[in-house]
């Protein structure tokens, strides 16, 4: 590198640090700023989106049928768009900042950029919900998709240019922090293991961005009558360019969560760096192929084209997901084991600290993300299989499980260590917290696994009425269909109720908490700070025989059992359809 | 969450090895069963595809329908193509049209396209799903394996109308 540090944004402020009392880290104020401020936004979001999610929810429990279609199909489009691109976004870049500031003792280099990076987002997310609830149904109502032909007003795809234009300078600053942190010395050795897993999310979040903008800005010409003619299925491959990889942000972000959350609530060290960054870098090579999966059953696309694509070359990026389902537990387990609990198989697992959300909420959402999200995602995206699976409820009940009960569940469980830590408040209703990710996750399962068997029975996703009351041909529906729905209602309003606990935990702290330094890393089990114990522990003390992962062993060979199971019971289905070529 | 020391890559431990060659061998399966299924398997997704264009496609509809009508339910004609022909059906806001009569064990080439926005082709209670695009005449090979009475569901969201939006196809003995 020729650089000089000139090339660098340079403080333009003194840079004003604190010492964290408990981890022992430096904190920059005006990155503990943008943090709040990214935090905020993205659950004030979470709010807006939740309150849309229960009167959706609500709708498609066909006992209940609350919303009329109109109001069904614009908040059904509005909860898109604020979930899985205001609240996530929102989440992500302070997780970036934190990432790239706090982790590594650094400073935030360009914090006016990152406030004008939060601006452009936060005018972005605004007019769009505007845009939606407020604008004429045609240009309204178009789906977080916003399929073209479909033609949003011009400020739709306005809003989303301004949010990922902000979302990108998010990104630009964490790689400027990074870079700056390194020449400035402020930490030895290599990227911790969960920067580095932000840093895959952040890459993979340019690209994303920068698709999106090859997506949208001809879809606002188009709008606007620049561009005549804006042909459906490149309009379809580019969306997907832009919202598949969007996922593997989420994806990419939430793991580097996981094993945050594994360090500070038992203190569990990556066993194998290599092995846990090997799956990542796995991730960057080839989860982006994944956009293939969408267009699976359209007109126009070859086997070979389809398969590679959808398959990630060789399921390499799954490969990726099966090597981290071991390596966080695995790693949860010998930090345990190290602790005494050696007994059996599962001594360790009895003895964890199941009060702590933050472990809680780990192993749920692990389990949700993998054995049912990551399960029934790589089944649906399998070409053949698609057929039986495209458009119906099977795809929201897979994407719940991987972006609502795997993300949102991790980013909840670990805001609650970020409210004593970066807020500085004391966290104030701790039953609650100790209780909300059971709840939520619980509710998460019924929601997923209600969608998922209603859509094995033909119900179609975003559909205002299954019944087809008022449809020129009636559509006999099973009667079971009526069962799997309210399973998937009553499992709205447990995830619901846990979305209250947690606006309940989190508002209540942040406004009205009392204003503490931090004492103590862990928010209910313990005086220990586990990120201190796992300092002290060597390698060579992790290679001792009688702390082996051998629990970890048998339940990712469940899982697999489990996944093969389900995966061959779908080519059983799909073979008893009609023939097709 | 602590930056490990600058020397980090160490050889992998027993059980993530094992894991390793597990997980790689079911990637591998995975991937094999497409084009495994390709082969042997009686369900394939169509690749078939040509241009067209809404008024194209609707001068072919009207000409099938012309040729083949044998009856009518709710203003919507019901037509019965020749076993190993050619069949259209359009999807339009919100309608499927017409209604198709095939026989049981024949094969059909039945055209798909849209005369506006996009739409989902989604087969009760077989449950088979294909998208239908406007400009994009998607051929979809056929072969009904049971017989009854058929509907098809717009399961692509079509603007306020879309749950309206459904369609027949009978399956004779």
């Amino acid at each position: 590198m020729t650089t000089t540090t000139a090339d660098f944004p340079l403080p333009a402020r003194d840079t004003d640090f604190r010492t964290c009392p408990v981890t022992a880290y430096k904190v920059d104020l005006a990155a503990e700023r943008l943090i709040i401020g990214n935090a905020v936004a993205a659950i004030v979001f979470l709010l807006i989106g939740g309150i849309f999610a229960l009167l959706i929810g609500l709708t498609r429990w066909q006992a209940i049928h609350l919303l009329n279609p109109e109001w069904f199909y614009r908040l059904i489009t509005a909860h898109g768009i604020d979930m899985l691109i205001a609240w996530i976004v929102f989440f992500e870049i302070a997780g970036l900042y934190f990432g790239s500031t706090v982790m590594l003792n650094a400073r935030m280099v360009a914090p006016k950029w990152g406030w004008a990076a939060f601006a452009l987002m936060a005018i972005g997310a605004l007019m769009v919900n505007y845009v939606v609830l407020f604008g004429r149904f045609n240009e309204a109502a178009i789906m977080f998709t916003a399929y073209v032909p479909l033609e949003g007003h011009p400020l739709f795809y306005l809003s989303y240019i301004l949010f990922a234009v902000g979302a990108l300078i998010g990104v630009i600053l964490f790689f400027a922090n990074i870079v700056t942190a390194k020449r400035e010395g402020r930490y030895t050795g290599s990227l911790p293991l969960v920067v580095f897993g932000l840093a895959t999310a952040a890459i993979l979040a340019v690209y994303t961005l920068l698709m999106g903008a090859l997506t949208f800005v001809p879809a606002l010409l188009w709008s606007l009558g620049v561009i005549e003619n804006y042909d459906s299925e490149i309009y379809r491959n580019l969306f997907w360019g832009f919202g598949h990889p969007a996922q593997q942000v989420n994806l990419a972000a939430m793991v580097s969560v996981w094993y945050a959350l594994a360090a500070i609530t038992v203190g569990a060290k990556p066993l194998n760096e290599k092995f846990s960054r090997l799956a990542f870098i796995l991730y960057l090579f080839f989860i982006n192929l994944g956009s293939a999966h969408h267009m699976l059953v359209d007109p126009g696309n070859s086997f070979v084209y389809k398969t590679f694509n959808t398959s990630y070359a060789m399921y390499l990026a799954v490969l990726g997901s099966l090597m981290h389902a071991f390596s966080i537990p695995a790693a949860v387990e010998v930090a345990q084991r190290l602790k005494g609990f050696t007994r059996g198989m599962f001594e360790w697992l009895r003895n964890a600290p199941w009060r702590e959300p933050g472990f809680s909420g780990l192993v749920l959402s692990m389990f949700i993300f993998g054995w049912i999200g990551g399960v029934t995602g790589v089944t649906i995206g399998t070409e053949q299989l698609n057929i039986t699976a495209h458009n119906t409820m099977r795809l929201p009940g897979h994407f719940h499980a991987t972006v609502v009960g795997g993300t949102t569940l991790a980013f909840m469980a670990l805001t609650y260590y970020l409210i004593p830590l970066i807020f500085r408040k004391e966290l104030k209703f701790k039953k609650l917290a100790i209780w909300q990710p059971y709840l939520f996750g619980f509710g998460m399962v019924l929601t997923s696994i209600g969608m998922i068997v209603s859509g094995l029975q033909g119900v179609s996703r975003r559909h205002w009425d299954i019944s087809f009351a008022s449809a020129v041909f009636k559509v006999p529906i099973p009667g079971t269909v009526d069962l799997s729905l309210a399973v998937m209602g009553i499992g709205v309003l447990l995830a619901v109720t846990g979305g209250i606990f947690f606006m309940t935990v989190v508002l209540t702290s942040v406004f009205t908490g009392k204003r503490v330094e931090a004492s103590r890393l862990l928010l209910v089990s313990g005086e220990s700070n586990p990120l201190e114990e796992s300092a002290l522990v060597s390698f060579e003390d992790m290679e001792q025989h009688h702390v082996h992962p051998r629990g970890t062993f048998v339940i990712v060979l469940a899982f697999l059992m489990f996944f093969v199971l389900y995966y061959f019971a779908q080519w059983w289905l799909l073979a008893r359809t009609w023939i097709v070529r | 969450m602590l930056a490990p020391p600058r020397i980090w890559w160490r050889k992998l431990g027993r059980y993530e090895k094992n894991w390793l060659i597990v997980a790689f061998i079911w990637c591998l399966l995975l991937t094999a069963m497409m084009p495994l299924w390709f082969i042997f398997g009686r369900q394939n997704v169509p690749t078939t595809t040509y241009r067209t264009s809404p008024a194209e496609f609707q001068a072919r509809v009207d000409d099938f329908v012309a040729r083949y009508q044998v009856g009518e339910e709710q203003n919507i004609p019901i037509v019965a193509p020749p076993a190993g022909g050619d069949a259209f059906l359009l999807g339009r806001q919100w309608q499927w049209y017409p209604i198709l009569r095939l026989k049981l064990g024949e094969t059909y080439r039945v055209h798909l396209s849209s005369l506006d926005v996009l739409h989902g082709f989604s087969l009760q209670p077989v449950n088979m799903n294909f998208m239908v695009a406007p400009d994009y005449d998607y051929v979809v090979t056929f072969t009904p394996t049971t017989s009854g009475e058929f509907s098809i569901v717009c399961n692509e969201y079509c603007l306020i109308g879309h749950h309206l939006m459904t369609g027949k196809i009978y399956v004779d003995e």
